[in-house]
């Protein structure tokens, strides 16, 4: 049981792509000014990335290996236009606030990398298994700092007014600072440094540093 | 123009404003001549494909846009993604060709660096933008340009960082993603200062 | 003779080597094949949704407009810019402005637009005008309302922007569009003078920027300028204030 579900769990704290791995954070931070922005773009990538991993572990096996790619790319790109013309179709205030952030969920490293690295290797169950996985350690981590970012700049979260704003007779006054993207380096760095110190495993070792080849 | 320019530089940086390119922007900046190598290749690329995606989307994608076809009621604008991923791969792919058949030293230096660039968000990104943004032909060579140089600019100067930084003794957890994180954000800060800066 | 199984061809067509040209060509073609009906399928199907969001998010900038202002429903009016007269039918056509004309920043501006009047016993109470322009970074499009004198402003409001959120992009709030109300466009001479400043606005023709957000607060001035000048409404306002009561 826990053997089959380590592609859904592990991801989520002890192997996740953005704290760990460094993967698909282009996107995550510039869509964190509110909660309902993170949300939705956490389910487009979930969307996305559990189809991609499916799709690619199941025709595996007649992927040639010089058009490796570009076919990981196209059935990728094609998911991602397919997520952002429903997103037009049925949301559509919410897809002018994501602008061109569902389209690059396309160049996201999260994606193409768990299709490289797993898809390409593992059974279809078990692909859309840490294709959620994936996603929902990129989403816990998009939602948290949405969730800090809303509620210092505006004093709400999701929409709903949680600390009174001065101006509507509250005592509130909103951080400026939070809404700008520097706040969202900071956080992060702060995010970082909690789950490594709650998983010192995953610290990173200086001298190693240089000679270590980075993420795709 | 030159304020188009200065824009996309500075307070309008691809990487530092709007996140884009982080992968990379965080894996390759631990060494500076490889980001030198990158920031480079990443000039190259931006002002090659964002005029070409401009031109794609004038004359094929848009609303409209083959009119000159006779088909005036064809809004292809829908394929724009995997239009301009297909110009960004292929173009990365002729450059390789190119540079390794007539600049063989540049192409060593640069080559290994190309490859990455095909699934850089901030190649995508900076396309993307000229569309919404409806660029006109010279606008988007020179938003290619500044977007790439100001990516470029960020890579080199967090390199620089960072190899002093790594150096100093800070908490455990912070070490390397962490530090680079805030180190950016520091950065994020100081460009966006020029926000307000004018020419003429 | 027709021996041609289409099932055993798929069979042998999974079976061959990876490598095999015939095979590369082949799943890219499929690939391409499937992947280009998945996405022509949903854009097809879902166009004429996503048609009538864009439509629906000026109309709804529009309805709530007219329900601050407490007022019935307007009559849409197809005008000719550079005349101001009445226009049968919009030609959809545009034409370029000079750099020294384009104060909105727009490059190119339509023939005919449409505008939305309120009459009452024969007598304009509000006129309501779509305007657009450039901002900081991104392209403001919103409607603004004048009161029967053809000079005083009702109300502006956004419906469309990009501007950085909590800064420029608070031009999209009530409490700053409501600061436009009562504020005069032209003064006696009939100069327009309407425009946004730093700090604290002093008298009829001036409106509080938003701190942090000069750039985008000079747009909006600029943007309303220039739709009730000689390029954007002003023929059209001018003819009906010589038209006075009709």
């Amino acid at each position: 049981m826990s053997q089959q579900n380590q592609p859904l769990i592990e991801p989520i704290v002890a192997a996740n792509p953005v704290t760990l791995h460094v993967l698909g954070i282009c996107s995550a931070l510039a869509v964190t000014t509110s909660m309902s922005t993170a949300l939705v773009m956490s389910a487009a990538l979930i969307f996305v990335l559990t189809f991609s991993n499916a799709i690619i572990s199941l025709i595996r096996h007649h992927i040639p290996k010089s058009i490796r790619l570009i076919v990981q790319i196209t059935i990728i790109a094609s998911l991602v236009i397919v997520v952002d013309q429903i997103l037009q179709a049925y949301l559509f205030d919410m897809s002018k606030r994501l602008s061109v952030f569902v389209g690059l969920i396309v160049t996201n490293c999260i994606v193409l990398g768990r299709a490289e690295a797993f898809a390409m290797k593992n059974k279809p169950g078990s692909s859309l298994l840490d294709g959620i996985g994936n996603g929902l350690g990129y989403a816990w981590i998009l939602l948290l700092i949405g969730g800090v970012r809303e509620l210092f700049s505006a004093g709400t979260l999701m929409g709903f007014s949680i600390l009174p704003l001065l101006e509507d007779g509250g005592w509130f006054t909103p951080l400026q600072v939070m809404a700008l993207p520097p706040s969202a380096f900071f956080l992060l760095a702060m995010l970082v440094w909690a789950v490594r110190s709650l998983r010192p495993e995953q610290q990173e070792n200086v001298s190693t540093i240089e000679n270590e080849e980075g993420a795709p | 123009m030159s304020e188009l320019l200065l824009r996309a530089i500075f307070s309008e940086n691809l990487a530092l404003a709007y996140f884009l390119g982080m992968c990379t922007f965080l894996a390759v900046s631990r060494n500076f001549e490889t980001a030198l190598g990158l920031g480079l290749a990443v000039i190259a690329v931006e002002t090659i494909t964002v005029p070409i995606n401009n031109l794609l989307f004038t004359w094929v994608l848009a609303d409209g846009a083959l009119a000159w076809t006779g088909l005036e009621d064809v809004d292809l604008s829908f394929l724009t993604l995997i239009a301009s991923i297909g110009v960004i791969a292929a173009t990365v792919q002729i450059l390789e060709m190119v540079l390794d058949r007539f600049f063989p030293a540049l192409y060593r230096a640069l080559g290994i660096f190309l490859p990455l660039i095909t699934v850089n968000c901030a190649i995508l990104g900076a396309s993307l933008f000229m569309v919404e943004r409806h660029y006109d032909f010279s606008e988007s060579v020179v938003y290619g340009f500044g977007s790439g140089l100001g990516w470029a600019l960020a890579i080199w100067a967090l390199a620089a960082l960072r190899e002093r930084v790594d150096e100093s003794l800070v908490p455990k957890g912070l070490r390397g993603l962490g530090l680079a994180f805030i180190l950016t954000g520091l950065m994020s800060m100081g460009f966006a200062i020029f926000s307000d800066l004018q020419i003429g | 003779m027709n021996n041609f199984n289409p099932l055993k061809f798929w069979h042998s067509f999974l079976a061959m080597p990876n490598a095999n040209p015939v095979k590369t060509i082949g799943v890219a073609f499929l690939v391409a094949l499937v992947c280009s009906f998945m996405v022509s399928f949903t854009a097809v199907t879902l166009k004429p949704l996503q048609d009538a969001n864009r439509l629906g998010e000026s109309v709804a900038s529009l309805t709530d407009m007219l329900d601050v202002l407490g007022v019935g429903i307007p009559e849409p009016r197809l005008v000719e810019l550079s005349s101001g007269a009445y226009a049968k039918r919009d030609p959809g056509t545009q034409v370029e402005l000079l750099p020294d004309q384009d104060l909105a920043g727009l490059g190119k501006i339509e023939t005919v637009s449409t505008v939305y009047e309120l009459s009452e016993g024969g007598r304009i109470k509000l006129v309501i005008l779509p305007v657009r322009g450039a901002g900081y970074k991104s392209t403001l499009k919103g409607y603004l309302a004048l009161k029967e004198d053809l000079n005083t402003i009702a109300a502006l409001t956004f419906h469309q922007q990009d501007e950085t959120p909590g800064m420029g992009a608070r031009i999209m709030e009530k409490p700053w569009q409501a600061l436009w109300a009562g504020k005069q466009a032209a003064d006696e001479n009939g100069v327009i003078r309407i425009e946004v400043v730093k700090g604290a606005s002093e008298g009829v023709h001036e409106v509080d920027g938003i701190s942090g957000a000069t750039r985008t607060g000079s747009g909006v001035g600029d943007l309303v300028q220039f739709w009730l000048g000689p390029q954007g409404y002003g023929p059209y306002l001018a003819r009906l204030k010589a038209e006075g009561v009709r």
